[in-house]
């Protein structure tokens, strides 16, 4: 996943809260907590990187860190919160 | 709705207590109007309030609730459809992002209507059904109203309206039509959701009557288990989760955390089944901050995120699988709010309710007519009033007036 391009569904609203977002999907009527900031900004940043990679570098993420941070975003994708990018990478 | 948290669901309580900017489950009852008048409504509803919200105020209501990102809001009643101006409201809210889900007794549903509602993006439907057969259904929700929702079930379905839903409140009497009420949902392609039955609004006078027994609440426990994610429950059940491994969904009271109701005159209530004075924590008409305010700064809501104290529950080894179970049901059949629940399963609550003081009095009540129109079932025998006290007797003359 890491060298993939990812972006947030089109149907997904985020949602600022105090402890980072909600995610809602509108197609499947999923919500998602995402329970931290960073995880938001990785999320966020996901459209405008041409990988995963970059999007996790780019929001400071330290790499021992990349291993859950793809679990997490694995996840997201399970549930249609993020989808694969087939303009890139 | 499925929820999940990232990473992991471990302090999601937590969150709740710093409160959440604005609701997740909304429940708003657009009138007390109802062209029915079952035995066990939340709300009291029967008459229309004089004084419920104009049609300007209730887009005011959905341009604050689009402000605030409010994703989807669960519209009720009474009949929500009896409102003149139901149907533009609705199409305003899908036009301003906030989706909507209605609950229905499928009377205004016609097929020109299902048609409408099929093509309509951000919107589902939740006809209301409490048995599969007409017999158990029409002694709770009135002769005739096990037709008039399959028929409407019907329209939708013909009109291509996918996965709406069947909404059933689980009763002693309908508890063994469970498989039965599978089938009809997939006959239609809709989808099954179980609620709690609670002693909320006119439910507090046949909850005694109609809410499952002991042996029952295992074996609707064994059956949401068996069905898992394929039958919703609005989280409803989580104090089944004392049986053992939790129920899919949010297993603790999200009242004034994640969910709250704005009634048809605009009072906000901490949840859609504690409609009284002592859950009303404001007005989105009063509050200059109107709903967001009332939200974000009521005393009651503080008081409901701040850590709960676990009461008579707190030593009990299931405590962190029920969380003390539900506070209206608490609170509707006499109890503490720190008391077990009426329905824990480890008996505890029936032991509470021997000794619990008189039932608050409904307020406020819509009803038509009190003991009159709404006669409580009786299967097998005639209804013995075992549990009338003078409290009630008192209010039944009354609400006869």
């Amino acid at each position: 996943m890491l060298d993939q391009a990812w972006r947030l569904d089109g149907s997904v609203a985020l949602r600022p809260e105090p402890f980072g977002a909600l995610a809602y999907h509108f197609g499947n009527r999923r919500l998602s907590f995402l329970k931290t900031p960073p995880l938001v900004d990785v999320v966020k940043r996901l459209g405008d990187c041409s990988t995963v990679a970059e999007a996790l570098a780019d929001s400071d993420v330290p790499e021992t860190q990349w291993p859950s941070y793809v679990a997490t975003l694995r996840a997201l994708a399970e549930s249609g919160m993020i989808v694969r990018r087939e303009d890139a990478a | 709705m499925t929820l999940t948290a990232f990473p992991g669901h471990a302090g999601l309580a937590d969150l709740f207590e710093r409160g959440l900017d604005a609701p997740i489950c909304l429940t708003w009852e657009l009138t007390y109007a109802c062209n029915l008048a079952c035995t066990h409504c939340l709300s009291s509803s029967g008459r229309r309030d004089p004084d419920e919200l104009t049609t300007a105020e209730c887009m005011a209501v959905i341009d604050e609730l689009q402000r605030m990102q409010v994703f989807y809001v669960n519209i009720g009643g009474g009949e929500p459809t009896i409102r003149h101006d139901f149907w533009d409201l609705l199409d305003y809210a899908v036009d301003h992002h906030v989706g909507v889900k209605f609950s229905t007794n499928g009377s205004r549903i016609t097929p020109e209507r299902a048609r409408t509602l099929a093509a309509t993006d951000y919107l589902d439907v939740q006809v209301s059904l409490d048995g599969a057969t007409a017999d158990v259904n029409d002694a709770v929700r009135g002769e005739g109203s096990h037709a008039t929702a399959l028929a409407a079930m019907t329209c939708l379905a013909e009109a291509g309206m996918k996965d709406f839903k069947l909404s059933v409140v689980c009763t002693r009497h309908n508890l063994d039509q469970l498989d039965d009420l599978k089938v009809i949902a997939d006959r239609f392609g809709a989808q099954l959701r179980l609620t709690r039955l609670r002693p909320s609004g006119r439910g507090a006078d046949t909850w005694h009557e109609l809410h499952p027994l002991p042996e029952q609440q295992r074996q609707l426990y064994d059956w949401l288990v068996a069905n898992g994610e394929r039958v919703l429950t609005g989280d409803s059940f989580f104090h089944l989760s004392a049986y053992g491994a939790p129920l899919p969904g949010l297993n603790l009271c999200g009242a004034g955390r994640v969910v709250c109701l704005i009634d048809p005159v605009g009072d906000v209530y901490a949840c859609p089944f504690a409609i009284h004075e002592r859950f009303r924590a404001g007005n989105v008409r009063h509050h200059p901050g109107g709903f967001a305010e009332v939200w974000r700064h009521s005393e009651l809501f503080a008081e409901l995120r701040g850590p709960q104290s676990g009461g008579a529950c707190a030593h009990c080894s299931a405590y962190d699988s029920c969380r003390g179970g539900c506070m209206a049901a608490k609170f509707f059949t006499g109890l503490p709010l720190d008391a077990p629940d009426p329905e824990c399963v480890k008996g505890h609550g029936v032991t509470a309710l021997a000794t619990a003081s008189a039932r608050p009095v409904p307020s406020p009540d819509h009803s038509r007519s009190r003991g009159g129109g709404a006669v409580p079932v009786a299967f097998g025998s005639r209804p013995v009033n075992r549990s009338d006290t003078p409290d009630r007797r008192a209010r039944r003359i009354r609400c006869t007036g």
